[in-house]
């Protein structure tokens, strides 16, 4: 065994051996010495390039097989289409059976309507009525098509036409529902990649329309402007000032959440040192703010667009080549459902801003536009706000008058026109304002609202701790009011959707209409409404 | 699917290379005059970039006349279309005061509800003197009228399930409703053609979406297969709920939905139905109804029927039907129900004596008679259109009929020549349509008689002929041919 052994060792030397002398292992290639050691790397070389042009292992890819994917989706069990309805989500809403003008008819009885923005009083005038009267007449209930097929009726261009005149901007453009317009109208001028700083008390609409626009989004805090200086401090030194990058500030002019009122002056002197573009919703400040009702811009004195003589806007072009300074707001939306007492919604602006939105905006182009009766209403509300300043000051006093409170259940005529009617609006508003500390007659409540609003906003002053339980209160101070002192006033309700956290509230819309009684009732009802249910809760 | 013939679409590319290579070179022109004259914007970066709207600048502002005619009367069968001129080549366009009387194949009135009726008008004048123009407030605040109870009792009836929720515009109902009902770990199925609006709903909604091709239920089951199998992307955890949106009619094709075959799919794979009525409500079915009707499919076994008012009941809005605690839960959470003014009473009073109208409550049998003669109509138009030689899309009874053009240069003429001959039709082009498939869209409605519709046939063959849009050999005519 050995010897076969060494023998088969021997031979392979011997072969070796010659392998080594063989001519070729010692030839001479280029004057370079072959020896026989380099044809043993040679041999390794080949060996090492075979195992590297194999492929490395891979588990095989098994696809699921018909079986497998059958018992999966057997297997699947989906979550029912909704949730089970929990017992808090049970409030009632109050059914009305006349129109929700200042008076208003609930299950046969008359009460007072709080929960109307009918801001003007302009619901049931008689122009309006006439004119939407004769505008069915003509054309009918619906406009039956998009605007850009046959949709467009001369009304419709009437009232752009309209609206623009009296803001004193080149154009404007009609949507046909309030709550589409602030979303249709951000994804048209914001892309992914802009970058947007907005309030974080603005309602649902405009928060879809940041998500829907895919922009980087970033919050200040409520109507604070240090917050929102910080903010755009921290964003300009964050990015490069890169010349294609869109930034915009999105606020409300009164916020629909709280009541407060947007420091326009503050926010303008920001957007002009950090260059941020600025759009506005005017839906609860259009046809209230301002001496003639133009508002926001009116009550801050600033002008909306700029236009001179010299004016060459090229609006064929995509760059921008304005001969003058750039508008001090660039977009102001606002829904026709408050002041203007119709529906609908309008965004004006430049020229450039307003052509844009006929192509690009959705709300704008996939949908039916504004049935025609509407549109003559918002110009026949337009002529008489313009014709008529009395009514937003007789708007401004109701509300001064609501949250003064000064009336004891003894004394019965203290008229307040006899005293202060010859008193400026500014006086109003100081008197208005001292007063507002005796509004914490009613226990429990506070108002949170600029004085100048014309919602009146009112929070529990001491929150329990959770929404649902806050609301609960609310729902039941209200109920109470309605109930038992007829008054109908309304809480304000979240959608699971809303990304708003501020606190919730009672919501009054003070009217026009509104008479000095109703005033007097209002403010005696809350409080033994209040009364009576925080009393029971503690 | 439509098949484009070969010369055709080489055609329509070089129509299109042209346009886009002529708008280039005069953006490179307005470029450099810009660079000569100052530019103003200190700082700020242009509100439109330059980039996104090429489409709008160069290519669609040359036809601009064609889009967005406005109108001076109802649009009902005849109406006036106004004049407008430009003097800067259609850059901006003027209004005059001359009216032109046409005949109307472009507004959505199926059942002619659209001029004053002599049953609805005088409700709805009635109603506007009740309760005025608007609630000025949102139904959850003081905007719910008796008039609103009844307008959803109404709708739930007709539509043929338990209840419905109605808001104040068809977007917004798409919008507003798909986000409530899913969310982020949902999966949503959409078909590739759908509108916009269920787009947009889709999108802010967070769930993830897939797309099957239109209107092919064996690819709806091999994505849904794929689907559930794989579970959700990067995680593979199971998907929380699926939801398959369709649409009844397809108002860019004028196609029905394969709605039988789909709704067996999604049972068998336990997903959630999601039916876009907005143009079959009304128009089509033996009672107006809808296309469950038509097609035989059971209410129940569809989770979710959305509609709109604007088509066939000549009104504004939208309503969701489904069962009661669907609608209930839509109630507390929707944010177009807790945000957004209630619908105008007017329209809501409109919609009640248009269903009355419909389903013969109001005593006479008008409501009848209009379904039957859009049937009627819709079927003679397209059959005539056939033999014509025109490529006309759309199945038979669909009141929708797209006739196709293709190249860029066909619409504007299309339109003008017709337009000169008092007809007047809507045509589409890129980004509503996909960009080779340019078409003219026909709308037939109750009020168009037959006269009406045989001088459109006439207009519409010799335009046809002057402009080059018969694809198709015409049939032989019956009598005089040799």
């Amino acid at each position: 065994m050995a010897s076969s052994f060494t023998n088969m060792a021997d031979t392979a030397i011997e072969w070796l051996t010659m392998a080594f002398e063989a001519p070729f292992a010692q030839a001479v290639v280029f004057g370079v010495h072959i020896g026989g050691h380099l044809f043993v790397e040679g041999l390794l070389l080949v060996v090492i390039l075979f195992l590297l042009s194999q492929k490395s292992y891979k588990p095989p890819k098994r696809p699921l097989t018909k079986k497998e994917i059958d018992e999966l989706c057997d297997e699947w069990v989906p979550e029912s289409l909704i949730p089970p309805l929990s017992e808090e989500k049970q409030y009632e809403i109050p059914v009305l059976e006349s129109a929700a003008g200042p008076h208003t008819v609930v299950e046969g009885k008359e009460v007072v309507n709080f929960a109307s923005a009918n801001y003007l009083g302009l619901m049931g005038h008689e122009k309006i009525l006439d004119s939407c009267t004769a505008s069915l007449e003509k054309y009918g209930v619906g406009s039956c098509s998009a605007r850009l097929c046959y949709g467009t009726i001369d009304v419709h261009l009437d009232c752009e036409a309209r609206i623009a005149k009296f803001l004193g901007t080149p154009d404007s453009i009609l949507y046909s529902y309030g709550l589409s317009t602030m979303f249709s109208a951000i994804p048209a001028f914001s892309k992914k990649g802009d970058i947007i700083v907005v309030d974080e008390g603005v309602h649902w609409g405009i928060q879809n329309g940041l998500y829907l626009s895919r922009s980087t989004i970033v919050y200040f805090k409520h109507n604070d402007m240090e917050s929102l200086q910080n903010t755009l401090e921290k964003i300009t030194q964050e990015s490069k000032r890169a010349k294609r990058l869109r930034r915009y500030i999105v606020v409300e002019a009164v916020y629909q959440n709280s009541g407060q009122i947007a420091p326009l002056d503050e926010i303008i002197r920001l957007k002009e040192k950090y260059r941020f573009r600025v759009l506005l919703d005017e839906s609860n400040s259009f046809g209230v703010l301002g001496s003639s009702g133009r508002g926001l811009t009116e009550h801050y004195r600033v002008p909306v667009s700029v236009i001179s003589a010299g004016l060459l806007i090229d609006s064929s072009c995509g760059y921008c080549s304005l001969v003058l300074q750039v508008d001090k707001i660039d977009i102001i939306t606002a829904a026709m459902g408050h002041a203007l007492a119709t529906e609908g919604g309008f965004c004006t602006g430049s020229e450039r801003v307003i052509e844009h939105q006929r192509l690009s905006s959705s709300g704008y182009v996939f949908s039916a536009s504004l049935p025609p009766y509407l549109a003559t209403a918002a110009v026949t509300a337009i002529d008489i706000l313009e014709k008529s300043p009395e009514l937003i000051k007789k708007l401004k006093e109701n509300v001064a008058v609501l949250c003064a409170d000064v009336f004891s259940s003894d004394v019965e005529e203290v008229s307040f026109r006899d005293t202060f009617s010859n008193l400026g609006v500014e006086a109003l508003h100081l008197i208005g304002a001292c007063w507002r500390k005796r509004l914490s007659d009613i226990p429990g409540l506070s108002v949170a609202s600029d004085p100048l609003s014309p919602m009146v906003y009112l929070v529990l002053k001491n929150s329990t701790g959770s929404v649902k339980s806050d609301l609960q209160l609310l729902e039941d101070i209200a109920d109470c009011a309605l109930k038992e002192h007829g008054v109908l006033v309304v809480t304000s309700k979240r959608s699971i959707l809303d990304k708003c956290r501020l606190p919730v509230g009672i919501r009054l819309f003070v009217s026009a209409g509104h008479t000095e009684s109703d005033l007097c009732k209002t403010s005696k009802a809350l409080k033994k409404a209040s009364e009576a249910v925080l009393s029971g809760h503690n | 699917m439509i098949a484009i013939p070969y010369l055709t679409a080489l055609t329509t590319y070089f129509s299109y290379g042209l346009l886009f290579a002529f708008g280039q070179i005069r953006d490179l022109f307005r470029k450099v005059l810009d660079w000569c004259r100052s530019n103003n914007l200190q700082g700020y970066a242009p509100i439109c970039l330059g980039l996104e709207d090429f489409y709008i600048r160069r290519l669609y502002l040359r036809i601009q006349d064609c889009f967005g005619r406005p109108i001076a009367s109802a649009p009902d069968a005849w109406f006036d279309v106004v004049e407008r001129y430009s003097n800067d080549n259609n850059k901006t366009l003027k209004r005059t005061e001359k009216k032109t009387r046409c005949l109307n194949l472009g507004s959505y009135n199926y059942l002619g509800f659209a001029a004053a009726d002599e049953y609805c008008t005088p409700c709805a004048i009635e109603t506007l003197k009740k309760f005025s123009p608007s609630t000025c407030s949102t139904r959850v605040d003081g905007g719910t009228t008796t008039l609103h109870n009844e307008l959803e009792e109404c709708v739930a009836k007709f539509v043929g399930k338990p209840a419905a929720i109605v808001f104040g515009m068809g977007y917004v109902t798409n919008s507003a409703i798909l986000p409530v009902l899913i969310g982020k770990g949902g999966l949503i199925i959409s078909d590739s053609l759908n509108h916009n609006s269920i787009v947009n709903g889709a999108r802010g909604s967070g769930a993830t979406i897939r797309v099957f091709q239109h209107n092919t239920p064996s690819h709806l089951e091999e994505v849904l297969r794929e689907q559930i199998a794989e579970g959700q992307p990067r995680t593979h955890r199971p998907w929380k709920k699926i939801i398959v949106v369709v649409e009844g009619i397809y108002s860019m094709e004028g196609e029905l939905c394969k709605l039988p075959e789909i709704v067996a799919i999604c049972k068998k794979y336990k997903a959630y139905t999601y039916l876009d009525e907005a143009h079959s409500i009304g128009a089509v079915g033996k009672s107006g109804r809808g296309v469950c009707e038509l097609l035989g499919v059971d209410t129940a076994d569809v989770d979710i029927m959305m509609g709109t008012f604007t088509k066939s009941f000549g009104s504004c809005g939208g309503y969701i039907s489904g069962s009661k605690e669907l609608i209930q839960y839509l109630k507390y959470t929707c944010p177009a129900h807790l945000y957004a003014t209630s619908i105008s009473p007017p329209a809501a009073q409109q919609i009640i004596s248009s269903i009355k109208v419909i389903l013969g409550e109001d005593g006479s049998s008008r409501g009848a008679q209009k379904l039957a003669r859009i049937r009627e109509n819709s079927n003679f138009f397209r059959s005539e259109l056939q033999k014509m030689g025109f490529e006309v899309l759309g199945d038979n009874d669909s009141p929708v009929m797209p006739i196709m053009l293709y190249n860029p240069a066909k619409i504007p003429a299309f339109s003008r020549e017709c337009l000169k001959q008092n007809v007047a039709v809507v045509t589409v082009a890129f980004p509503a349509t996909p960009l080779l498939l340019a078409r003219a869209r026909i709308c037939i409605s109750a009020s168009h008689t037959k006269e009406d519709l045989v001088k459109a046939l006439e207009v519409i063959s010799r335009v046809g002929d002057l402009v080059g849009i018969k694809y198709f050999p015409a049939e032989p005519k019956k009598e005089h041919q040799e």
